[in-house]
């Protein structure tokens, strides 16, 4: 099981979660999971096509998965993804 | 530690010495004069135009500062001891023309040659700025070069109101306010520069009035209109550091792509609810906004504060911590947050941090864009997803 961290503008559509424990041996099974768990997530992290949204970073403990394998990275017991959209209040 | 190289240069080589008026010849004639003493030392006086880096320092700056180990370096220190030491440490490293001028800046200044004197501060600066003068990191010359720094605050708001009362209170000689909005009593909870009696007045003409109370040698330009395309370039052009307390994506990519083509680093910070972004974009050195988020998100998913709210302290933190990376970068001290992205949490009082990297296909701040730009050529942005982005929303506040 690896730990998703939700920030504030997700957590509504996850019951008010901070964090949600998956199953998923690759960032894009996790995400997957974590959508089929909460579904009105699908929306603010998935184009209609399945993809991460552009404007959604994920980490995997601290590191861009982009400068990974993208949804192929792998995922390990233990591992830390965040979710992070981007935000503009000031 | 030496490899074979290292022994026929010869760590223990005989060190080339030469007076101080020979140094000050060669000076004139465009030879570089290294100055290796501590950062205290220097403050108190130098010779002009010499480059400094404290001896300590040397192995590892030298070979980044100076990459040409051909150019002649002559060093100098207090009396010539440790200059001497610090030009075989430099021979020691593969430069072949290094040379050690005797009897340091003691020796120089009986010679009647010229030395740099500190910059100095009157005596209400010295006791305004007190507690900055006491850290060595600051001093004199720390608090010197603030006085003279010009920063931009774009935004005075809820990053923009406590960033802008403590960089006039750090004396930041030059304060550029970019707002076109007025004081609304719900900006209250969180616009600390503002207050209840100047409700209705413009923010620009409110943030100008909390700062020339707190310190008069800051020098306050306002800019009453919104951050657009069309003044963008006009409004940074001439600041050292730009701030973004801004509340909206168009507003916040403008000012990234503005601020990366005129090479002005840019201290970045965002809210919502109980958390904050925070990191430094200091231009082709790390990642830009673009890099970070290369697209933003369809308003819809991405309320801002006046939809969704933000606990009143949570700029407020972030606003400060802003401030102090346009501080570290005006004095260069410490390690701004380049490649680093600083999220706060204030349910959990908990900060993380996160590993970003330039995209080498950023539209804005990679190798290739910088040489188009370079070339003179317009750079083409990519337009946003299904039209989300339009320029021209409600703009800064």
């Amino acid at each position: 099981m690896s730990t998703v961290r939700l920030p504030s503008v997700l957590r509504s559509q996850a019951d008010g979660q901070r964090a949600v424990e998956v199953e998923g041996a690759t960032i894009g099974a996790a995400v997957q999971a974590l959508v089929g768990r909460h579904p009105g997530l699908a929306e603010q992290l998935l184009t209609p096509e399945g993809e991460m949204h552009r404007f959604v970073n994920v980490y995997l403990n601290g590191q861009d998965v982009r400068y990974l394998a993208g949804l192929e990275t792998p995922v390990g017991e233990q591992d830390e993804i965040r979710l992070l959209p981007a935000i503009a209040g000031g | 530690m030496n490899s074979p190289a290292d022994f026929q240069h010869g760590a223990q080589a005989p060190v080339r010495e030469i007076d101080p008026p020979e140094a000050d010849k060669r000076r004139s004639a465009g030879v570089t004069l290294l100055d290796v003493r501590e950062q205290v030392e220097w403050d108190a006086g130098h010779i002009p135009g010499a480059a400094f880096i404290p001896q300590g320092e040397l192995p590892g700056r030298i070979e980044a500062e100076f990459p040409d180990k051909d150019q002649q370096i002559v060093l100098y220190c207090r009396s010539g001891a440790r200059s001497g030491r610090a030009t075989q440490l430099l021979q020691g490293l593969g430069y072949t023309d290094v040379v050690n001028m005797t009897g340091g800046i003691l020796a120089w200044a009986e010679h009647d040659l010229p030395i740099d004197s500190p910059a100095s501060l009157t005596p209400a600066q010295q006791s305004r700025y007190s507690r900055h003068l006491l850290i060595p990191e600051v001093g004199t010359a720390g608090q010197v070069k603030l006085l003279e720094s010009k920063v931009l605050i774009v935004g005075a708001g809820g990053l923009g109101s406590p960033s802008a009362l403590y960089l006039a209170a750090a004396g930041v000689g030059t304060l550029g306010i970019v707002d076109f909005d007025v004081v609304e009593a719900s900006n209250l909870q969180r616009q600390v520069i503002h207050s209840t009696e100047r409700l209705g007045a413009k923010k620009v003409d409110s943030a100008r009035q909390s700062i020339e109370a707190l310190n008069p040698d800051v020098k306050v330009i306002t800019y009453d209109e919104m951050l657009l395309a069309d003044n963008v370039e006009r409004i940074i052009k001439g600041y050292d550091v730009i701030l973004d307390g801004t509340d909206t994506f168009e507003t916040r990519y403008l000012l990234n792509d503005a601020a990366i083509a005129a090479g002005i680093p840019v201290a970045h910070a965002s809210v919502f609810r109980f958390e904050g972004q925070l990191t430094t974009f200091v231009p082709y050195e790390g990642p830009c906004y673009r890099c970070l988020y290369p697209t933003p998100p369809p308003p819809e998913l991405a309320p801002g504060c006046s939809v969704a709210g933000v606990l009143g302290v949570v700029p407020g933190i972030m606003g400060l911590l802003q401030a102090n990376e346009v501080l570290k970068v005006l004095i260069g001290m410490g390690e701004p947050l380049v490649g680093r992205l600083l999220l706060f949490d204030a349910l959990d009082a908990s900060f993380s941090e996160l590993r970003l990297s330039r995209d080498p296909k950023c539209p804005v701040c990679s190798d290739d864009a910088r040489a188009a730009r370079e070339r003179g050529e317009t750079i083409n942005l990519p337009v946003f997803a299904e039209g989300a982005f339009v320029l021209g929303g409600p703009g800064v506040r």
